[in-house]
């Protein structure tokens, strides 16, 4: 199968469903002629032309609270925000328009909004540019929340995610955006709330997700080395969280750590971990670990950084210490 | 004025609905029948009443945490309103909403809304919606005074007026936010001088005088469906109640009330058309009656109504 970025990948799921359905448009901050800065609408604006590809001002609340006019009204947008980071300033459309919309009418409005957004740290870009803001996104009723961790989830996700009828989030992890991987050429879309097994294992699960996935494999390629057969589960949707995937999993390992580059504290990770505890305590054999980011800022320094986010070593240290 | 006799009356008539469905309400929240925070549109008629007489059913409109009126201008159900208000599951949201967030979007009414400012983005995006589907359709925002100095005002109104967008932003200009005066808000007397920063048309009108209300808004209007884009229209106006109900109203004298009260712009409608021969005594009075009795059939379905079973709290987060 050809191999795309994972950039491309949601690129070509914008242009695949773009020509599906009209009432689907793209606005946002640099999409149009520069194409989204990490490239992610590069040759929509050519295709679609600008009523249907928006750049448009500086100006987040418009962005989030326009695609909420519209899409109450029939349209389908999927705007794009920067940053995550630059939530802040447009939570309100976001959180208290887009998400209660529909359940504060009692049912009778329809938000096809797919707000597409990007987070994660490794670029030096410091504390309000590299902020993992997922649990935020996923303690609001009404907003689905999206993660995804590989191209060929991305673009499966990307297509669900706009034919979805609800207000979606969907976050990218920047430094995932050059990674390669098998993806087909046609349309497909990957049910929300299912979580992959991205790794078989048997000794331990170890639940990551977006970039935190791919660390976890490759600490799960040194554990084998030690005889320690780790099992990797990426979510792909925190929600709807696939509860069951997971302790199912837990039942099958009996032991489970759970990695993110959010913050520890408040983090998805203690829900993943609760979820378990409710449910399958007594499968159990160790306390279940998280490893997550320590509870600062994201800093500059690419040192500092580094130490911020979680590492693959981290990762197979909290493994040892949960099989041991 | 050209205006015909029915748009008169239909006026005319729906400015009492508003007075008679808001002292209804004033009613019986102080009965306790009403839970919740209730901000009632009394004195406040001409506005809504002015500006929904040109819109039709494919026109959108966002409304405020002061909303009735705004329904009830856009054709809303006084039954399911007041259904609504009581917390009833025939209520227009199901009892899930209430008095802050009553919609009714096949009539085009994206909500009342229970942050103040909330409602500019919204209004340009149903703006959006209506221009890209190729319509004359518009999206008139309802705001007030306060709303004028969130950041969201200024980024709705801002992106409606480079896409040229047909929204329309009516300031509901009551002279406080909740109790800061306007004078303590902003610098600027007229909340329209604002327009000249996004370079749309702004007018300044009697938000009590209904016939100024309609032609400020008809112009804005017909504007904006011929493509011309997105203007701006201060209402001067004022609340006889309080911001919501249980205000002890500090902030403003018994004068200045007074003084509103006789600019009272159902009256002076009224005034005006018996002089115009459009209206006389005993058509007003049947016209009170009638408003009356739908008001009370409102009540009777509200009360008789039930109430919604307690599982529906997990139903309507999302569509499936």
């Amino acid at each position: 199968m050809r191999t795309l970025t994972f950039a491309q990948a949601l690129n070509e799921a914008l242009k695949q469903e773009m020509r599906r359905d009209p009432t689907i448009y793209v606005a946002g901050e640099d999409v149009g002629v520069y194409g989204g800065i990490f490239g992610v609408t590069a040759g929509l604006l050519q295709e679609f032309g600008e009523d249907r590809v928006r750049d448009t001002p500086i100006t987040e609340s418009a962005i989030i609270g326009s695609a909420v006019g519209a899409a109450a009204a029939g349209l389908r947008p999927v705007v794009e925000l920067m940053f995550i980071d630059f939530i802040g300033v447009a939570l309100d459309q976001l959180y208290n328009q887009a998400a209660k919309m529909k359940y504060m009418f009692g049912g009778k409005a329809r938000l096809p909004i797919v707000m597409r957004t990007t987070c994660g740290a490794g670029m030096c870009a410091a504390a309000q540019h590299s902020q993992s803001l997922e649990a935020w996104m996923m303690h609001i009723p009404g907003l689905k929340v999206v993660v995804p961790s590989t191209p060929y989830d991305a673009k499966g996700l990307l297509i669900t995610a706009i034919r979805d009828d609800n207000p979606v989030v969907f976050i990218e992890h920047k430094m995932l955006y050059g990674i390669e991987g098998e993806v087909p050429e046609e349309p497909y879309t990957i049910p929300f709330g299912q979580a992959d097994v991205k790794r078989e294992g048997t000794d331990v699960t170890v639940v990551a997700t977006m970039a935190m996935a791919h660390k976890a494999l490759t600490a799960a390629e040194e554990l084998a080395k030690d005889g320690i057969s780790v099992e990797v589960v990426d979510p792909r949707t925190l929600t709807p969280l696939d509860v069951e995937t997971i302790v199912n999993s837990v039942k099958k390992t009996h032991r489970l750590v759970v990695v993110h580059e959010a913050v520890k504290h408040g983090g998805a990770g203690g829900e993943i971990v609760a979820s378990v505890v409710e449910e399958a305590l007594d499968y159990l054999d160790a306390p279940p670990k998280r490893v997550a980011a320590p509870f600062t800022p994201v800093p500059f320094s690419p040192v500092l950084e580094q130490v911020f986010i979680p590492s693959v070593e981290k990762i197979v240290a909290a493994v040892k210490e949960v099989v041991t | 004025m050209s205006t015909d006799t029915e748009k008169l009356l239909w006026m005319y008539t729906n400015m009492l609905k508003i007075r008679r469905f808001e002292e209804k309400v004033g009613e019986f929240f102080a009965a306790g029948k009403i839970p919740g925070f209730v901000h009632l549109y009394i004195g406040e008629e001409a506005v809504a009443t002015g500006v929904c007489a040109h819109l039709r059913k494919d026109d959108y409109i966002t409304s405020t945490h002061r909303g009735h009126g705004h329904l009830i201008s856009k054709g809303g159900d006084l039954k399911l309103m007041m259904a609504e208000l009581f917390g009833k599951r025939t209520g227009y949201c199901k009892g899930k909403g209430g008095s802050m967030h009553i919609a009714d979007v096949d009539l085009g009414i994206l909500g009342a809304n229970g942050i103040v400012g909330g409602g500019p983005p919204i209004a340009t995006g149903a703006a959006l919606a209506a221009k890209y589907r190729g319509t004359d359709g518009v999206a008139v925002c309802f705001l007030g005074d306060g709303a004028s100095n969130q950041g969201t005002f200024h980024e709705g109104v801002n992106l409606a007026s480079i896409w040229k967008l047909p929204a329309i932003f009516v300031v509901e200009n009551n002279m406080y936010g909740i109790s800061l005066p306007q004078t303590r808000s902003m610098r600027v007397q007229d909340i329209a001088d604002r327009a000249a920063a996004y370079d749309i048309p702004g007018f300044v009108v009697d938000g009590n005088d209904v016939i100024a209300v309609y032609e400020a808004a008809g112009e804005a209007i017909q504007r904006a469906r011929a493509g011309e884009g997105p203007a701006l229209i201060e209402c001067k106006t004022y609340r006889y109640r309080g911001h919501f109900e249980g205000d002890p109203m500090v902030y403003r004298t018994r004068e200045e009330e007074e003084m509103w009260r006789a600019k009272d712009p159902i009256s002076r409608f009224e005034t005006k058309l018996m002089e115009m021969g459009v209206l006389n005594e005993a058509q007003a009075r049947e016209i009170n009656e009638r408003i009356l009795a739908q008001v009370e059939e409102a009540v009777r379905f509200a009360e008789e109504s039930p109430w919604p079973a307690p599982e529906e709290v997990l139903e309507d987060v999302y569509t499936v």
